[in-house]
């Protein structure tokens, strides 16, 4: 009986919503920054440092009620590209849904280059997102025109 | 959103190769009062006489009228008016923006905020595509083509912006390119890449005195000290990319020296002499080709 009972149970069921999944723990906040939950108003549960077979510990994010855009998801690849979306109706999961790589992103990263107009004046950093030879993340700039890998820009 | 000039990569080919022709005909004819109308604004917001006296020259042959700033010092934005509110109050003042600005991006952010063209003459190390284009009117005007030639980028290959947008605007003409320089200024790998992906041929040398018999074009440019890191470095290799007169020995015919100037050393002062410097020349014919991008953002390079 125990095995049939999943993971993100140690997190309490929701009857109609989104669930984020298996996000590694320390880009919990961080999700919840891009999906712009910090002023949701419906009811929100999420847990971290639960266990994980992928990363040892993991974190959930189950929101109530409230269904995204496949772009405001995508943005989510980013930081946690094996993030896994369940959409929710009437407690069973009526889709899952595969994570891309969006095409551009809009005030998420910061530009690495310290000459660039964006760190100096108050601007919305935005950046096109490609995967370069070694599939790296890397984000080119729309201003400055400079790239930056992904890591060093969060 | 008017269209601006920004970076190389916002005129197609045959935006280009158009803005060349009508260079040719204002090199022909200097005077055109085309813009009588027009107020153009020149607002830099850090100093480069050689720049904004070419802008200005150019507005002026084309009987514009134009206001502006030569360096931010004593202007509201030394004051920290934000770069958006300035561009909006000039934007409303004048038909045309010339901008310089020490900040990477800030020519790109001034023309989305903007309701009149941007021409950007300089945002810090990113672009200074002006300088791209009277490059290769220089090409076309000494080669009569843009096709097929093999240019010799001496220098500073690492941070030249200049080399950065030539090579790219050129790749648009299949050439072939020998990149000779220091190993620490070396043509940076993306550049690099960006030649393959097209098929372009290139070869990478560290000597200058024997590449150059084989070149169309020598595109020479500073090579700077502040740029290595050891002081020793730079003593090593600065003669080593001094051109002088008699390095020209055996070249071809048709071979003509390009720099973007100022020089400092890397030209010795006997080259000037000599039929294959233009660099002089090169200067004065970026007038004409700030005359054709003025003229057609504003619409009025069709029926000339
Ligand atoms: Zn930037």
């Amino acid at each position: 009986m125990s095995k049939l009972i999943d993971t993100s149970l140690q997190v309490s069921a929701i009857k109609n919503g989104t669930v984020v999944d298996h996000i590694p723990t320390d880009k919990l906040f961080k999700v919840i920054e891009i999906l712009g939950l910090t002023s949701c108003d419906k009811q929100l549960t999420f847990g971290m440092n639960l266990d994980s077979k992928l990363y040892g510990k993991k974190a959930i994010i189950k929101i109530s009620d409230r269904f995204f855009k496949d772009d405001e998801l995508n943005k989510i690849s980013l930081i946690a590209p094996y993030a896994k979306i369940n959409i929710i109706r009437n407690y069973e999961v009526v889709e899952k849904k595969v994570l891309m790589l969006p095409e551009s992103i809009t005030g998420i990263a910061k530009c690495a280059n310290p000459m660039c107009v964006t760190n100096h004046q108050r601007i919305t950093p935005k950046f096109t997102v490609f995967t370069d030879k070694d599939s790296s993340v890397m984000l080119k700039c729309h201003y400055c025109e400079k790239v930056t890998n992904l890591k060093s820009a969060l | 959103m008017p269209k601006s000039l920004i970076s190389i990569h916002d005129f197609s080919k045959e935006e280009i190769l158009h803005i060349l022709e009508v260079a040719k005909d204002f090199e022909r004819d200097k005077c055109r009062n085309i813009l009588g109308d027009k107020v153009i604004a020149c607002i830099f917001f850090e100093p480069s006489t050689r720049t904004r006296l070419s802008f200005e020259t150019a507005s002026n042959r084309l009987g514009a009228r134009v206001i502006g700033f030569s360096d931010a010092g004593n202007t509201s934005i030394s004051k920290g008016e934000s770069l958006k509110d300035t561009i909006k109050m000039v934007s409303n003042y004048a038909d045309l923006i010339v901008m310089r600005h020490p900040l990477e991006g800030s020519a790109r952010y001034a023309s989305e905020v903007s309701s009149v063209p941007i021409i950007n003459a300089g945002d810090g190390a990113n672009q200074h595509p002006t300088q791209t284009l009277l490059d290769l009117y220089s090409i076309q005007q000494t080669q009569g083509r843009l096709d097929g030639l093999r240019l010799n980028m001496v220098g500073d290959l690492k941070y030249g912006r200049t080399v950065h947008s030539l090579l790219q605007a050129m790749s648009h003409f299949s050439p072939e390119f020998i990149f000779t320089a220091p190993e620490e200024l070396r043509m940076p790998k993306e550049y690099l890449e960006f030649l393959s992906e097209r098929n372009i041929p290139y070869r990478e040398e560290t000597e200058l005195s024997g590449n150059i018999k084989d070149t169309d074009i020598l595109y020479m440019t500073r090579v700077q000290q502040e740029r290595f890191t050891d002081p020793m470095e730079y003593e090593k290799v600065k003669d080593v990319y001094r051109l002088t007169a008699s390095m020209l020995e055996g070249c071809k015919p048709n071979m003509k020296i390009l720099h973007p100037l100022p020089r400092v050393s890397e030209i010795a002062d006997d080259v000037d002499e000599t039929p294959h410097a233009y660099y002089f020349k090169q200067a004065e014919n970026g007038v004409y080709v700030r005359m054709a991008i003025i003229a057609y953002l504003l619409g009025k390079t069709n029926n000339l």
